[in-house]
């Protein structure tokens, strides 16, 4: 090949994927960078926002328990919504994968349905069972006898954990169903014919192998809770904020976008911990099992 | 009396009969395979023996107690996947130890037996090895170690080799009939594959869509085929059109110009198949003219067109002359190994 060709073939690559790279470049780490710096800039009540560089925000974030607590909350109700995706989902996923022929597509349908929903919807519907001291969900809690005073879920954690719980389910599902699909369909036929019973077939043989799958199921349920807007502003309102709605407010009502950009990319930066922690070490915990 | 008995299994998926009237007595010790072609209903069979699978019609006993009522994690018996189905998770002496773990049986004897179990498949010093980090051939042995320590009353084998090049899978096999022989496990061989099959076991089992088309011995089998397609099905044989006139006497068995002496109680048009290394060129037999001849080492393979069709001879590399290609030949064999078949009684 001659030297000229072999130039134009190493540009190649760079030519073809620059049009994504601007795109990529252009509207997230430009926006992303402007969100950061503006996160240093000084807002006052009456001169509004000054290009100046200080740590006025980030000094108030770090000091006040508001924020502190607010983080917190954000983060409670994030690990919260996974274990129970985690919870109801592994299992839902295993059933699902067990059914046969049209029981499965059928369900399948039914549990990714609801992505085709709009969030806002979907939440809506939860803020109507909800609904203060007799929605229906207490209705019908009570009329069963399992509660003797309605349970408030409205402006609550409880409930917007439920309510993210249902919204993040599919996550879960598709992401465990993904692993399952992995395994050997003779596995648990071999473990049966060595002895085990099913409790020891799912406890020693299936959860091991589908663990991956749960648990990058759990990130993304987990990052996706904890950045969610939606629901939480429907369901906690101005009354119970997260890190979201409090970036929010400060962007639109109180006009403190310095102050927002701040909370927002403390919100980015801890995910991004996060996220990047747990998958190392999920990575490690599993390497030799699953290369 | 048999160790191991079907009698009458059948299964039918929906409307789909895929296994029918499947009768056979295992002895104790014996060492069977189940052979045809893809489809055939070899694997259903084998997961109705587990378990698995219900049979929906007949009775399948284990020294004569019915395995109906005995659940598959209580049959004892060992199973080698066709996919093998190891544990990944697991190491390779994990694998081999959870059946003694289910048995609940003390850890210091099922280190030793784990350790002796991979020892014998020539696994000795893969212990802490994972499943996805040894070769296919490995993995079998795994498979084998795992069925085998949990000492099974019966061995099941679902194609176990088939995932191997040539080479192994001869090893294996040469390993797998020693194993067997110094353990005297009873065992059923599923494969598709008819050198494996006769050079494994005492007796073959040959189906086809589901039903039994003949029990024998490999050399029965080969030699006596109880129908076309067992003949068709293990290694090359040549079918002839043939009469037997029994106007004359004494009566003659007539294909083409080659005859020989009428078998009793026979007449009519019937098929006679003949094995074509039991085919030699002589002076007088059924003639024909060699199309090709293909040389493969120890052997010479014609192919013939006769008075009676195509036809394919074998004949042993010894040195002699043989026929060259457009020459006219005579073809001839000894009567006692031809097999023939249909015909009437007479
Ligand atoms: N669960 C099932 N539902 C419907 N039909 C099935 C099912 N399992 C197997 N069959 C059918 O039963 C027939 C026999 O299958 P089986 O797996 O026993 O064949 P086999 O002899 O083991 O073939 P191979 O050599 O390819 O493994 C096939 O025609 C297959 O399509
Ligand atoms: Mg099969």
């Amino acid at each position: 090949m001659s030297a000229a060709a072999e130039e134009r073939n190493a540009r190649a690559p760079w030519a073809l994927t620059a049009p994504a790279l601007m795109l990529f470049v252009g509207v997230l780490l430009i926006p992303l960078a402007m969100t950061v710096m503006l996160s240093f800039h000084d807002w006052g009540q009456y001169k509004g926002i000054e290009p100046v560089f200080i740590l006025k925000n980030w000094h108030e974030i770090a000091t006040d328990p508001y924020y502190a607590e607010m983080f917190w909350r954000t983060f409670r109700i994030a690990v919260l919504t996974t274990l129970l995706t985690a919870v109801l989902g592994a299992p839902e996923a295993y059933i699902l994968n067990r059914m046969s022929g049209r029981w499965k597509s059928f369900f399948l349908l039914v549990i990714l349905g609801p992505l085709l929903i709009s969030v806002v919807a979907r939440t809506l519907g939860w803020a109507l069972l909800f609904g203060g001291n007799n929605g229906l969900v207490n209705k019908l809690l009570m009329s069963a006898g399992l509660i003797r005073f309605p349970i408030p879920f409205m402006f609550t954690e409880t409930g917007m954990v439920i309510a993210l719980a249902h919204v993040m389910m599919p996550f879960m599902v598709l992401s465990v169903w993904a692993a399952l699909q992995r395994l050997n369909p003779q596995i648990e036929n071999a473990a049966m014919s060595l002895g085990a019973g099913p409790v020891t077939i799912i406890r020693r043989i299936i959860m091991p192998q589908i663990m991956p799958g749960v648990l990058s199921g759990a990130i993304i349920v987990f990052s996706l809770s904890a950045s969610a807007f939606a629901t939480p502003a429907i369901i906690g309102g101005r009354r119970l904020k997260v890190a979201a709605t409090l970036a929010y407010d400060e962007f639109l009502n109180t006009l403190n976008w310095p102050l927002g950009a701040a909370v927002a990319t403390l919100l980015l930066v801890a995910l991004v911990l996060i996220v990047v922690g747990s998958n190392a070490l999920i990575e490690r915990r599993y390497a030799e099992v699953f290369r | 009396m048999a160790y191991l008995e079907l009698e009458g299994v059948a299964k039918q998926f929906g409307a789909q009969t895929v296994v029918d009237d499947f009768s056979l007595a295992v002895g104790k010790g014996e060492f069977i395979s189940f052979l045809g072609p893809s489809g055939c209903g070899k694997t259903t069979t084998l997961q109705m023996i587990a378990g698995f699978l219900d049979p929906t019609r007949g009775a399948i006993r284990l020294e004569g107690k019915d395995l109906a009522a005995i659940h598959p994690a209580k049959r004892g018996l060992g199973i080698v996947f066709q996919s093998y189905a190891l544990f990944p998770h697991m190491t390779a002496a994990e694998n081999v130890a959870f059946g003694l773990e289910m048995r609940n049986v003390p850890r210091g004897e099922r280190a030793e037996r784990v350790r002796a179990a991979l020892a014998m498949v020539g696994l000795a010093g893969f212990e802490d090895r994972h499943p996805r980090r040894m070769s296919g051939g490995q993995q079998q042995r795994v498979a084998l170690a795992r069925a085998l320590v949990i000492k099974p009353s019966v061995l099941l084998l679902d194609e176990p080799l088939s995932n191997l090049d040539a080479k192994l899978r001869e090893e294996m096999q040469i390993e797998l009939r020693q194993i067997q022989r110094t353990i005297g496990t009873t065992t059923i061989l599923v494969t598709h594959d008819q050198n494996e099959a006769m050079s494994l076991s005492d007796r073959i089992v040959v189906m086809s869509q589901g039903r039994i088309e003949q029990i024998g011995t490999p050399q029965e089998t080969y030699e006596k085929p109880a129908s076309a397609f067992v003949s068709q099905f293990l290694g090359k044989t040549n079918d002839f059109a043939a009469t037997i006139d029994r106007a004359s006497a004494p009566a003659r068995l007539i294909a083409g110009s080659w005859s020989a002496p009428a078998p009793a109680g026979l007449s009519g048009p019937v098929t006679i198949s003949i094995r074509p290394e039991r085919i030699g060129f002589g002076d007088a037999g059924l003639s024909a003219k060699i199309i090709t001849r293909i040389f493969q080492g120890n052997h010479w393979l014609f192919q013939c067109e006769s008075e009676c069709g195509p036809a394919i001879v074998i004949r042993q590399n010894d040195g002699e002359r043989q026929p060259a290609e457009g020459e006219a030949v005579r073809l001839s064999w000894r009567p006692e190994d031809m097999s023939v078949r249909g015909g009437a009684a007479a």
